[in-house]
Protein backbone atom coordinates (compact mmCIF):
# COMPACT_ATOMS: atom_id res chain seq x y z
CA UNK A 1 0.00 0.00 0.00
CA UNK A 2 1.34 3.60 -1.09
CA UNK A 3 1.55 6.43 1.73
CA UNK A 4 -0.04 9.47 1.60
CA UNK A 5 2.22 12.02 1.66
CA UNK A 6 2.11 15.04 4.43
CA UNK A 7 4.36 17.55 4.95
CA UNK A 8 4.50 19.28 8.06
CA UNK A 9 6.56 22.23 9.09
CA UNK A 10 8.02 22.52 12.62
CA UNK A 11 10.47 25.17 15.23
CA UNK A 12 12.76 23.06 17.41
CA UNK A 13 10.61 22.94 20.70
CA UNK A 14 10.04 19.44 23.41
CA UNK A 15 5.81 20.46 21.99
CA UNK A 16 7.21 19.43 18.50
CA UNK A 17 7.02 15.69 19.91
CA UNK A 18 3.40 14.80 18.64
CA UNK A 19 4.24 15.51 14.82
CA UNK A 20 8.17 13.84 15.15
CA UNK A 21 6.88 11.08 17.50
CA UNK A 22 3.99 11.12 14.60
CA UNK A 23 6.12 10.68 12.06
CA UNK A 24 9.58 8.53 13.54
CA UNK A 25 7.41 5.75 15.81
CA UNK A 26 5.28 4.23 13.18
CA UNK A 27 1.68 6.41 13.97
CA UNK A 28 1.58 8.49 10.59
CA UNK A 29 2.43 5.04 8.67
CA UNK A 30 -0.37 3.04 10.77
CA UNK A 31 -2.77 5.52 9.57
CA UNK A 32 -1.46 5.28 5.83
CA UNK A 33 1.19 8.26 5.79
CA UNK A 34 4.29 9.16 5.27
CA UNK A 35 5.05 12.15 7.63
CA UNK A 36 7.13 14.62 5.72
CA UNK A 37 8.89 17.03 8.73
CA UNK A 38 10.73 19.77 8.05
CA UNK A 39 12.67 22.05 10.30
CA UNK A 40 11.77 25.68 9.80
CA UNK A 41 13.82 28.86 12.03
CA UNK A 42 11.23 31.41 12.34
CA UNK A 43 6.98 31.46 12.88
CA UNK A 44 6.70 33.91 10.05
CA UNK A 45 8.30 31.34 7.85
CA UNK A 46 6.10 28.30 8.66
CA UNK A 47 3.09 30.27 8.72
CA UNK A 48 4.37 31.50 5.16
CA UNK A 49 4.88 28.33 4.01
CA UNK A 50 1.42 26.86 5.39
CA UNK A 51 -0.81 29.60 3.90
CA UNK A 52 1.51 29.11 0.20
CA UNK A 53 0.60 25.33 0.34
CA UNK A 54 4.60 24.32 1.05
CA UNK A 55 3.32 22.91 4.10
CA UNK A 56 0.13 20.61 4.67
CA UNK A 57 -0.06 21.12 8.51
CA UNK A 58 2.27 23.21 10.77
CA UNK A 59 3.71 22.95 14.26
CA UNK A 60 1.78 26.36 15.40
CA UNK A 61 1.47 29.17 18.31
CA UNK A 62 -2.14 29.01 18.92
CA UNK A 63 -2.35 32.48 18.80
CA UNK A 64 -0.78 32.52 15.47
CA UNK A 65 -3.88 30.39 13.97
CA UNK A 66 -6.06 33.13 15.19
CA UNK A 67 -3.84 35.69 14.05
CA UNK A 68 -3.39 34.31 10.81
CA UNK A 69 -7.30 33.46 10.36
CA UNK A 70 -7.80 37.22 11.04
CA UNK A 71 -5.43 38.41 8.80
CA UNK A 72 -3.22 40.59 11.30
CA UNK A 73 -0.06 42.08 10.16
CA UNK A 74 -0.08 38.71 6.89
CA UNK A 75 -2.03 37.60 4.35
CA UNK A 76 -5.73 36.67 5.76
CA UNK A 77 -6.02 32.88 5.14
CA UNK A 78 -8.51 30.35 7.53
CA UNK A 79 -6.85 27.91 9.18
CA UNK A 80 -8.26 25.05 11.41
CA UNK A 81 -7.02 23.18 14.41
CA UNK A 82 -8.20 19.86 14.46
CA UNK A 83 -6.12 19.04 17.16
CA UNK A 84 -3.79 20.41 19.84
CA UNK A 85 -0.03 19.45 20.37
CA UNK A 86 -0.26 19.94 24.00
CA UNK A 87 -0.56 22.38 26.98
CA UNK A 88 1.91 24.28 29.33
CA UNK A 89 5.67 24.21 28.84
CA UNK A 90 6.95 27.12 29.18
CA UNK A 91 9.17 28.53 31.77
CA UNK A 92 10.11 32.19 32.68
CA UNK A 93 13.96 32.54 33.25
CA UNK A 94 15.85 35.19 33.76
CA UNK A 95 19.86 35.94 34.21
CA UNK A 96 21.82 35.33 37.74
CA UNK A 97 22.43 39.11 38.38
CA UNK A 98 18.57 40.11 38.02
CA UNK A 99 17.39 37.26 39.64
CA UNK A 100 19.52 38.01 42.36
CA UNK A 101 18.00 41.28 42.56
CA UNK A 102 14.55 39.87 42.29
CA UNK A 103 15.76 37.41 45.40
CA UNK A 104 16.89 40.19 47.52
CA UNK A 105 13.38 41.45 47.64
CA UNK A 106 11.44 38.78 48.16
CA UNK A 107 9.74 39.09 51.41
CA UNK A 108 10.70 36.43 54.25
CA UNK A 109 8.89 32.89 53.81
CA UNK A 110 7.25 33.96 50.26
CA UNK A 111 6.25 31.07 47.96
CA UNK A 112 8.71 31.37 45.47
CA UNK A 113 6.30 29.66 43.33
CA UNK A 114 3.98 32.32 43.49
CA UNK A 115 3.81 34.67 40.89
CA UNK A 116 2.25 37.77 42.97
CA UNK A 117 5.77 37.51 45.30
CA UNK A 118 7.97 37.31 42.64
CA UNK A 119 6.06 40.23 40.96
CA UNK A 120 6.14 42.58 43.39
CA UNK A 121 10.11 41.81 43.87
CA UNK A 122 10.51 42.19 40.39
CA UNK A 123 8.52 45.54 40.24
CA UNK A 124 10.27 46.73 42.89
CA UNK A 125 13.51 45.88 40.39
CA UNK A 126 12.17 47.79 37.53
CA UNK A 127 11.72 50.78 40.03
CA UNK A 128 14.86 50.86 41.87
CA UNK A 129 16.60 50.89 38.18
CA UNK A 130 14.24 53.87 36.63
CA UNK A 131 14.79 55.48 40.37
CA UNK A 132 19.16 55.99 39.25
CA UNK A 133 18.31 56.30 35.82
CA UNK A 134 19.20 53.07 34.41
CA UNK A 135 17.46 51.15 31.32
CA UNK A 136 14.38 48.95 32.18
CA UNK A 137 15.00 45.33 32.00
CA UNK A 138 14.64 43.83 28.43
CA UNK A 139 12.64 40.38 28.39
CA UNK A 140 12.64 38.01 25.52
CA UNK A 141 9.34 36.06 24.35
CA UNK A 142 8.97 34.24 21.22
CA UNK A 143 6.91 36.12 19.03
CA UNK A 144 3.77 38.88 19.66
CA UNK A 145 0.99 36.06 19.17
CA UNK A 146 2.36 33.85 21.74
CA UNK A 147 1.38 32.75 24.83
CA UNK A 148 4.85 33.47 26.32
CA UNK A 149 4.30 36.98 25.33
CA UNK A 150 0.92 36.82 27.09
CA UNK A 151 2.63 35.07 30.21
CA UNK A 152 4.71 37.44 31.00
CA UNK A 153 1.97 40.37 30.52
CA UNK A 154 -0.49 38.65 32.94
CA UNK A 155 3.32 38.69 35.36
CA UNK A 156 4.08 42.06 34.91
CA UNK A 157 0.50 43.40 34.70
CA UNK A 158 -0.43 41.69 37.96
CA UNK A 159 2.50 42.97 39.92
CA UNK A 160 1.17 46.85 38.76
CA UNK A 161 3.84 47.14 35.84
CA UNK A 162 2.60 48.20 31.87
CA UNK A 163 4.36 45.62 30.05
CA UNK A 164 4.71 48.02 26.83
CA UNK A 165 6.47 50.99 28.98
CA UNK A 166 8.01 49.97 31.73
CA UNK A 167 9.77 46.76 30.71
CA UNK A 168 10.93 45.94 27.06
CA UNK A 169 9.33 42.50 25.43
CA UNK A 170 11.60 41.57 22.30
CA UNK A 171 11.45 38.66 19.94
CA UNK A 172 13.87 36.33 19.82
CA UNK A 173 13.33 32.82 18.31
CA UNK A 174 13.55 29.91 20.32
CA UNK A 175 16.50 28.42 19.66
CA UNK A 176 18.25 31.70 19.75
CA UNK A 177 16.62 32.45 23.46
CA UNK A 178 20.01 31.16 25.15
CA UNK A 179 22.58 33.45 22.75
CA UNK A 180 20.38 36.50 23.76
CA UNK A 181 21.34 36.02 27.22
CA UNK A 182 24.74 35.37 26.30
CA UNK A 183 25.15 38.84 24.81
CA UNK A 184 22.92 40.86 27.52
CA UNK A 185 19.92 41.19 24.46
CA UNK A 186 18.08 40.30 27.56
CA UNK A 187 17.79 39.69 30.79
CA UNK A 188 15.81 37.09 31.18
CA UNK A 189 12.67 35.59 28.79
CA UNK A 190 9.91 33.33 28.63
CA UNK A 191 10.05 30.22 26.48
CA UNK A 192 8.86 27.32 25.95
CA UNK A 193 11.38 23.80 26.46
CA UNK A 194 13.83 22.81 26.65
CA UNK A 195 15.74 26.08 26.10
CA UNK A 196 15.06 27.44 29.63
CA UNK A 197 16.97 24.17 31.33
CA UNK A 198 19.20 24.88 28.28
CA UNK A 199 20.23 28.15 29.79
CA UNK A 200 20.03 26.43 33.46
CA UNK A 201 22.76 24.23 32.40
CA UNK A 202 24.94 26.39 30.92
CA UNK A 203 24.50 28.66 34.11
CA UNK A 204 23.80 31.25 32.33
CA UNK A 205 19.81 31.56 33.09
CA UNK A 206 18.08 30.45 36.32
CA UNK A 207 13.78 29.48 35.97
CA UNK A 208 12.49 31.82 38.05
CA UNK A 209 8.49 30.41 36.89
CA UNK A 210 7.50 27.19 35.86
CA UNK A 211 4.23 28.38 33.18
CA UNK A 212 2.42 26.49 35.35
CA UNK A 213 2.75 28.99 37.90
CA UNK A 214 1.01 31.54 35.55
CA UNK A 215 -1.78 29.67 33.76
CA UNK A 216 -2.35 26.08 35.08
CA UNK A 217 -3.58 24.90 31.77
CA UNK A 218 -2.27 26.85 28.86
CA UNK A 219 -2.84 26.62 25.33
CA UNK A 220 0.33 26.30 23.44
CA UNK A 221 0.89 24.69 20.29
CA UNK A 222 -1.66 23.43 17.81
CA UNK A 223 -1.76 21.72 14.22
CA UNK A 224 -2.53 24.19 12.09
CA UNK A 225 -3.64 23.57 8.76
CA UNK A 226 -5.66 25.75 5.80
CA UNK A 227 -9.36 25.34 6.05
CA UNK A 228 -9.01 24.05 2.38
CA UNK A 229 -7.24 21.06 3.60
CA UNK A 230 -10.26 19.66 4.97
CA UNK A 231 -11.52 18.83 1.39
CA UNK A 232 -9.02 16.45 1.55
CA UNK A 233 -11.33 13.26 2.19
CA UNK A 234 -9.87 11.75 5.04
CA UNK A 235 -6.67 12.74 5.12
CA UNK A 236 -7.26 15.20 8.05
CA UNK A 237 -8.68 12.31 10.62
CA UNK A 238 -5.89 9.82 9.84
CA UNK A 239 -3.53 12.96 10.79
CA UNK A 240 -5.42 13.42 13.33
CA UNK A 241 -5.81 9.84 15.21
CA UNK A 242 -1.87 9.47 14.05
CA UNK A 243 -1.14 12.68 16.20
CA UNK A 244 -3.53 11.44 19.16
CA UNK A 245 -1.93 8.27 19.27
CA UNK A 246 1.54 9.99 19.25
CA UNK A 247 0.29 12.37 22.12
CA UNK A 248 -0.34 8.99 24.48
CA UNK A 249 2.58 7.38 23.33
CA UNK A 250 4.23 10.38 24.55
CA UNK A 251 2.40 10.58 27.68
CA UNK A 252 3.65 6.87 28.88
CA UNK A 253 6.61 7.17 31.07
CA UNK A 254 8.13 4.51 29.69
CA UNK A 255 8.90 6.05 26.68
CA UNK A 256 10.51 9.05 28.13
CA UNK A 257 13.91 8.32 27.44
CA UNK A 258 13.03 6.78 23.94
CA UNK A 259 11.07 10.14 23.03
CA UNK A 260 13.87 12.11 24.47
CA UNK A 261 16.43 11.13 21.77
CA UNK A 262 14.20 11.03 18.83
CA UNK A 263 14.00 14.68 19.78
CA UNK A 264 17.42 15.40 20.56
CA UNK A 265 18.62 14.52 16.74
CA UNK A 266 20.38 17.07 14.90
CA UNK A 267 17.63 17.58 12.28
CA UNK A 268 15.31 18.03 14.83
CA UNK A 269 16.30 20.01 18.24
CA UNK A 270 19.55 19.44 18.07
CA UNK A 271 19.90 19.49 21.99
CA UNK A 272 21.05 17.44 25.11
CA UNK A 273 18.87 14.24 25.66
CA UNK A 274 19.26 14.75 29.50
CA UNK A 275 17.75 18.15 29.14
CA UNK A 276 15.00 17.55 27.15
CA UNK A 277 14.18 14.52 29.40
CA UNK A 278 13.93 16.80 32.21
CA UNK A 279 10.74 18.50 30.35
CA UNK A 280 8.52 14.99 29.98
CA UNK A 281 9.63 14.13 33.62
CA UNK A 282 8.48 17.80 34.84
CA UNK A 283 11.61 17.45 37.10
CA UNK A 284 13.60 21.07 36.35
CA UNK A 285 16.56 22.27 38.01
CA UNK A 286 16.53 25.95 38.61
CA UNK A 287 19.93 26.65 38.71
CA UNK A 288 19.11 28.73 41.78
CA UNK A 289 21.05 26.97 44.50
CA UNK A 290 19.68 23.43 45.08
CA UNK A 291 16.31 24.01 43.95
CA UNK A 292 14.18 21.71 41.70
CA UNK A 293 11.05 22.78 40.14
CA UNK A 294 8.32 19.59 40.09
CA UNK A 295 5.18 19.70 38.23
CA UNK A 296 3.48 16.75 36.91
CA UNK A 297 1.93 19.19 34.47
CA UNK A 298 4.80 21.30 33.62
CA UNK A 299 4.05 19.31 29.97
CA UNK A 300 0.44 18.02 29.11
CA UNK A 301 0.33 15.87 25.55
CA UNK A 302 -2.93 13.73 26.25
CA UNK A 303 -3.58 13.52 29.85
CA UNK A 304 -6.29 15.67 31.05
CA UNK A 305 -7.42 16.00 27.51
CA UNK A 306 -5.11 18.20 26.36
CA UNK A 307 -5.15 17.20 22.65
CA UNK A 308 -8.97 18.05 22.50
CA UNK A 309 -9.63 21.71 20.79
CA UNK A 310 -11.37 23.66 23.75
CA UNK A 311 -12.66 26.46 21.91
CA UNK A 312 -12.46 28.92 25.26
CA UNK A 313 -8.84 28.77 25.03
CA UNK A 314 -8.90 30.76 21.59
CA UNK A 315 -11.82 33.00 22.87
CA UNK A 316 -9.12 33.52 25.89
CA UNK A 317 -6.44 34.18 23.29
CA UNK A 318 -8.52 36.60 21.03
CA UNK A 319 -9.06 38.26 24.22
CA UNK A 320 -5.89 38.63 25.38
CA UNK A 321 -5.06 40.03 21.73
CA UNK A 322 -7.72 42.73 22.20
CA UNK A 323 -6.69 43.67 25.70
CA UNK A 324 -2.98 44.07 24.53
CA UNK A 325 -3.97 46.60 21.07
CA UNK A 326 -3.15 43.91 18.81
CA UNK A 327 -6.81 43.94 17.11
CA UNK A 328 -10.17 45.45 18.12
CA UNK A 329 -13.02 44.05 20.22
CA UNK A 330 -15.35 42.98 17.34
CA UNK A 331 -17.71 39.92 17.54
CA UNK A 332 -17.43 38.47 14.37
CA UNK A 333 -13.54 38.92 14.79
CA UNK A 334 -13.98 36.90 18.24
CA UNK A 335 -16.51 34.38 16.63
CA UNK A 336 -13.90 33.68 13.56
CA UNK A 337 -10.83 33.42 16.07
CA UNK A 338 -12.94 30.69 18.45
CA UNK A 339 -13.77 28.33 15.02
CA UNK A 340 -10.52 27.91 14.14
CA UNK A 341 -10.92 25.64 17.46
CA UNK A 342 -12.10 22.52 15.74
CA UNK A 343 -12.91 19.99 18.57
CA UNK A 344 -15.85 18.72 16.38
CA UNK A 345 -13.23 17.29 13.81
CA UNK A 346 -11.18 15.89 16.57
CA UNK A 347 -13.94 13.92 18.13
CA UNK A 348 -15.20 12.52 14.59
CA UNK A 349 -11.85 11.32 14.02
CA UNK A 350 -11.45 9.65 17.13
CA UNK A 351 -15.23 8.20 16.91
CA UNK A 352 -15.98 9.71 20.21
CA UNK A 353 -19.56 11.25 20.84
CA UNK A 354 -19.74 15.27 20.16
CA UNK A 355 -19.92 17.44 23.01
CA UNK A 356 -21.01 20.17 22.95
CA UNK A 357 -20.80 22.14 26.21
CA UNK A 358 -17.70 21.41 28.69
CA UNK A 359 -17.93 22.77 32.31
CA UNK A 360 -14.93 23.53 34.78
CA UNK A 361 -11.95 25.87 34.65
CA UNK A 362 -10.43 25.98 31.24
CA UNK A 363 -7.42 27.97 32.24
CA UNK A 364 -6.42 28.11 35.59
CA UNK A 365 -5.51 31.91 35.66
CA UNK A 366 -3.25 32.77 38.69
CA UNK A 367 -4.33 36.03 38.15
CA UNK A 368 -8.28 36.40 38.10
CA UNK B 1 0.22 61.52 9.75
CA UNK B 2 3.00 59.82 9.52
CA UNK B 3 6.33 60.90 7.40
CA UNK B 4 5.40 58.83 4.04
CA UNK B 5 7.75 58.73 1.16
CA UNK B 6 6.56 61.20 -1.67
CA UNK B 7 6.77 59.87 -4.98
CA UNK B 8 10.87 62.24 -5.10
CA UNK B 9 12.37 61.01 -2.38
CA UNK B 10 14.48 57.64 -2.78
CA UNK B 11 13.11 54.83 -1.27
CA UNK B 12 15.18 53.96 1.63
CA UNK B 13 16.08 49.90 1.27
CA UNK B 14 17.78 47.79 3.92
CA UNK B 15 19.01 44.66 3.39
CA UNK B 16 19.31 42.34 6.32
CA UNK B 17 21.26 38.72 4.58
CA UNK B 18 23.37 37.11 6.66
CA UNK B 19 25.52 35.86 2.86
CA UNK B 20 27.43 38.75 2.40
CA UNK B 21 27.86 37.64 -0.87
CA UNK B 22 24.16 37.29 -1.80
CA UNK B 23 23.25 40.54 -0.42
CA UNK B 24 25.68 42.11 -2.44
CA UNK B 25 24.62 40.75 -5.60
CA UNK B 26 21.10 42.17 -4.25
CA UNK B 27 22.34 45.35 -4.02
CA UNK B 28 24.05 45.58 -6.92
CA UNK B 29 20.87 44.99 -8.76
CA UNK B 30 19.08 47.58 -7.04
CA UNK B 31 21.39 50.20 -7.54
CA UNK B 32 21.52 49.10 -11.20
CA UNK B 33 17.55 50.04 -11.11
CA UNK B 34 18.51 53.19 -10.04
CA UNK B 35 18.25 53.07 -6.11
CA UNK B 36 21.05 54.44 -4.11
CA UNK B 37 19.88 54.58 -0.63
CA UNK B 38 20.25 51.14 0.36
CA UNK B 39 22.04 49.71 3.74
CA UNK B 40 23.32 45.97 4.66
CA UNK B 41 22.85 44.18 7.62
CA UNK B 42 24.79 40.78 8.20
CA UNK B 43 24.69 40.48 11.79
CA UNK B 44 21.72 40.07 14.10
CA UNK B 45 22.97 42.67 17.32
CA UNK B 46 19.98 44.96 18.18
CA UNK B 47 18.25 44.57 15.15
CA UNK B 48 15.33 46.59 15.84
CA UNK B 49 17.01 49.56 17.39
CA UNK B 50 19.34 49.88 13.96
CA UNK B 51 16.35 49.51 11.68
CA UNK B 52 14.52 52.28 13.94
CA UNK B 53 17.49 54.33 13.98
CA UNK B 54 17.82 54.10 9.78
CA UNK B 55 13.76 53.82 9.34
CA UNK B 56 13.75 52.49 6.02
CA UNK B 57 11.03 52.75 3.44
CA UNK B 58 11.32 48.63 2.32
CA UNK B 59 13.60 45.86 4.77
CA UNK B 60 14.50 42.60 2.14
CA UNK B 61 15.32 39.81 4.35
CA UNK B 62 16.58 35.98 3.44
CA UNK B 63 14.15 33.44 4.81
CA UNK B 64 17.04 31.10 6.49
CA UNK B 65 17.24 34.34 8.53
CA UNK B 66 15.66 33.52 12.05
CA UNK B 67 15.52 37.87 12.85
CA UNK B 68 12.39 37.28 10.44
CA UNK B 69 10.98 36.89 13.93
CA UNK B 70 12.30 40.23 14.97
CA UNK B 71 11.08 42.22 12.31
CA UNK B 72 7.50 40.95 12.96
CA UNK B 73 7.39 43.22 16.06
CA UNK B 74 7.41 46.25 14.07
CA UNK B 75 3.89 45.73 13.47
CA UNK B 76 3.05 46.02 16.96
CA UNK B 77 2.08 49.00 18.76
CA UNK B 78 4.65 50.15 20.39
CA UNK B 79 6.13 54.03 21.30
CA UNK B 80 9.57 52.81 19.66
CA UNK B 81 7.92 52.59 15.92
CA UNK B 82 7.97 55.69 13.72
CA UNK B 83 5.97 54.40 11.43
CA UNK B 84 3.48 51.32 10.51
CA UNK B 85 5.14 48.75 8.10
CA UNK B 86 2.68 46.36 6.33
CA UNK B 87 4.24 43.08 4.69
CA UNK B 88 4.22 43.26 1.18
CA UNK B 89 2.06 45.36 -0.89
CA UNK B 90 -1.21 44.13 -0.08
CA UNK B 91 -3.71 41.37 0.08
CA UNK B 92 -4.44 41.65 -3.36
CA UNK B 93 -1.05 40.72 -4.34
CA UNK B 94 -0.44 36.61 -2.89
CA UNK B 95 1.55 36.11 -6.29
CA UNK B 96 4.30 38.19 -5.65
CA UNK B 97 4.88 36.71 -1.49
CA UNK B 98 4.52 33.20 -3.60
CA UNK B 99 7.80 34.25 -5.67
CA UNK B 100 9.66 35.93 -3.12
CA UNK B 101 8.86 32.61 -0.64
CA UNK B 102 9.79 30.78 -3.51
CA UNK B 103 12.86 32.27 -4.32
CA UNK B 104 13.79 32.38 -0.24
CA UNK B 105 13.27 36.01 0.64
CA UNK B 106 10.63 37.98 2.20
CA UNK B 107 10.23 41.85 2.10
CA UNK B 108 8.77 44.21 4.43
CA UNK B 109 7.28 47.74 3.12
CA UNK B 110 6.10 50.59 4.79
CA UNK B 111 2.59 51.03 4.49
CA UNK B 112 1.67 53.89 1.96
CA UNK B 113 4.21 53.49 -0.24
CA UNK B 114 2.24 52.83 -3.66
CA UNK B 115 2.50 49.72 -5.02
CA UNK B 116 4.17 50.55 -8.57
CA UNK B 117 6.96 51.71 -6.53
CA UNK B 118 7.86 48.93 -4.45
CA UNK B 119 7.13 46.22 -7.25
CA UNK B 120 10.41 46.41 -9.44
CA UNK B 121 12.07 46.05 -6.16
CA UNK B 122 10.58 42.71 -5.32
CA UNK B 123 11.00 41.87 -9.32
CA UNK B 124 14.73 42.48 -8.69
CA UNK B 125 15.26 40.67 -5.06
CA UNK B 126 13.64 37.77 -6.78
CA UNK B 127 15.63 37.85 -9.95
CA UNK B 128 18.37 38.51 -7.74
CA UNK B 129 18.28 35.71 -5.31
CA UNK B 130 17.44 33.20 -8.34
CA UNK B 131 20.56 34.55 -9.72
CA UNK B 132 22.58 33.64 -6.43
CA UNK B 133 20.93 29.82 -6.47
CA UNK B 134 22.07 29.21 -9.76
CA UNK B 135 25.28 30.66 -9.06
CA UNK B 136 25.40 27.85 -5.66
CA UNK B 137 24.70 25.81 -7.54
CA UNK B 138 27.08 25.99 -10.28
CA UNK B 139 29.88 26.15 -7.81
CA UNK B 140 29.32 23.09 -5.91
CA UNK B 141 29.08 21.66 -8.84
CA UNK B 142 32.35 22.64 -10.45
CA UNK B 143 33.87 21.71 -6.78
CA UNK B 144 32.43 18.48 -6.62
CA UNK B 145 33.92 18.33 -10.52
CA UNK B 146 37.57 19.02 -9.39
CA UNK B 147 37.49 16.31 -6.28
CA UNK B 148 36.22 13.78 -8.60
CA UNK B 149 38.89 14.61 -11.20
CA UNK B 150 41.35 14.31 -8.26
CA UNK B 151 40.19 11.06 -6.99
CA UNK B 152 40.11 9.83 -10.43
CA UNK B 153 43.47 11.04 -10.90
CA UNK B 154 44.85 9.65 -7.58
CA UNK B 155 42.75 6.09 -8.68
CA UNK B 156 44.92 5.72 -12.01
CA UNK B 157 48.09 6.39 -10.03
CA UNK B 158 47.68 3.67 -8.06
CA UNK B 159 46.68 1.26 -11.14
CA UNK B 160 49.78 2.24 -12.89
CA UNK B 161 51.70 1.49 -9.73
CA UNK B 162 50.28 -1.91 -8.86
CA UNK B 163 49.54 -3.13 -12.30
CA UNK B 164 52.46 -2.09 -14.26
CA UNK B 165 50.30 -0.32 -16.84
CA UNK B 166 50.77 3.05 -18.81
CA UNK B 167 48.40 6.40 -17.46
CA UNK B 168 45.59 5.43 -20.74
CA UNK B 169 45.08 2.03 -19.56
CA UNK B 170 44.10 2.76 -16.02
CA UNK B 171 41.73 5.45 -17.28
CA UNK B 172 40.78 2.74 -19.65
CA UNK B 173 40.30 0.68 -16.98
CA UNK B 174 38.42 2.52 -15.00
CA UNK B 175 36.00 3.60 -17.26
CA UNK B 176 35.22 -0.10 -18.17
CA UNK B 177 34.57 -1.29 -14.42
CA UNK B 178 32.56 1.95 -14.32
CA UNK B 179 30.31 1.21 -16.90
CA UNK B 180 30.01 -2.97 -16.19
CA UNK B 181 28.89 -1.87 -12.89
CA UNK B 182 27.05 1.00 -13.70
CA UNK B 183 28.54 3.14 -11.11
CA UNK B 184 30.37 6.79 -11.80
CA UNK B 185 33.65 6.49 -12.45
CA UNK B 186 34.53 8.32 -9.20
CA UNK B 187 32.67 6.11 -7.04
CA UNK B 188 34.87 3.23 -8.85
CA UNK B 189 38.58 5.79 -8.36
CA UNK B 190 37.28 5.71 -4.61
CA UNK B 191 36.78 2.16 -4.37
CA UNK B 192 40.13 1.66 -5.69
CA UNK B 193 42.03 4.29 -3.28
CA UNK B 194 40.24 2.49 -0.34
CA UNK B 195 41.54 -1.00 -1.76
CA UNK B 196 44.81 0.22 -1.63
CA UNK B 197 44.82 1.76 1.66
CA UNK B 198 43.41 -1.42 3.34
CA UNK B 199 46.54 -3.54 1.57
CA UNK B 200 49.15 -1.17 2.02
Amino acid sequence: MSLDKVRIGFIPLVDAAVPIVAAEVGFGAAEGLEIELTREVSWANIRDRLTLGHFDAAHLLAPMAIATTLGLNTIRTPLVAPITLGLNGNAVTLAPRLHDEVMERMEDGADLADPRATGAAFAAVVRARRAHGDEPPTLGMTFPFSTHNYQLRLWLAAAGLRPDEDVRLAVVPPPYMVDALVNAHVEGFCVGAPWNSVAVELGLGRILHLGVDLVRRCPEKVLAMRGSFLERGDLVARLVRACAAAARWLDDRQNHGEAAAILAARERLDAPVEIIRRTFDGRLPTGWRDVVRTSDRYILFAREDASRPDPRHAQWLFGEMVRWGQTSSDPEAERAAVAVYRPDLYDAALGRPSESLRTGDPLGLAFS
Amino acid sequence: MPDRPSTDRPIKIVIIDESPVRSAILEDGLREAGHASIIRISDRANLLERIYAIDPDVILIDLANPSRDVLEQMFQVSRAVKRPVGMFVDQSDAASIEAAIDAGVSAYVVDGLRKERVKPILDTMVSRFHAFSRLRAELDQAKSQLEERKLVDRAKGVLMRQKKIGEEQAYALLRTVAMNEKKKISEIAQSVITAAELLK
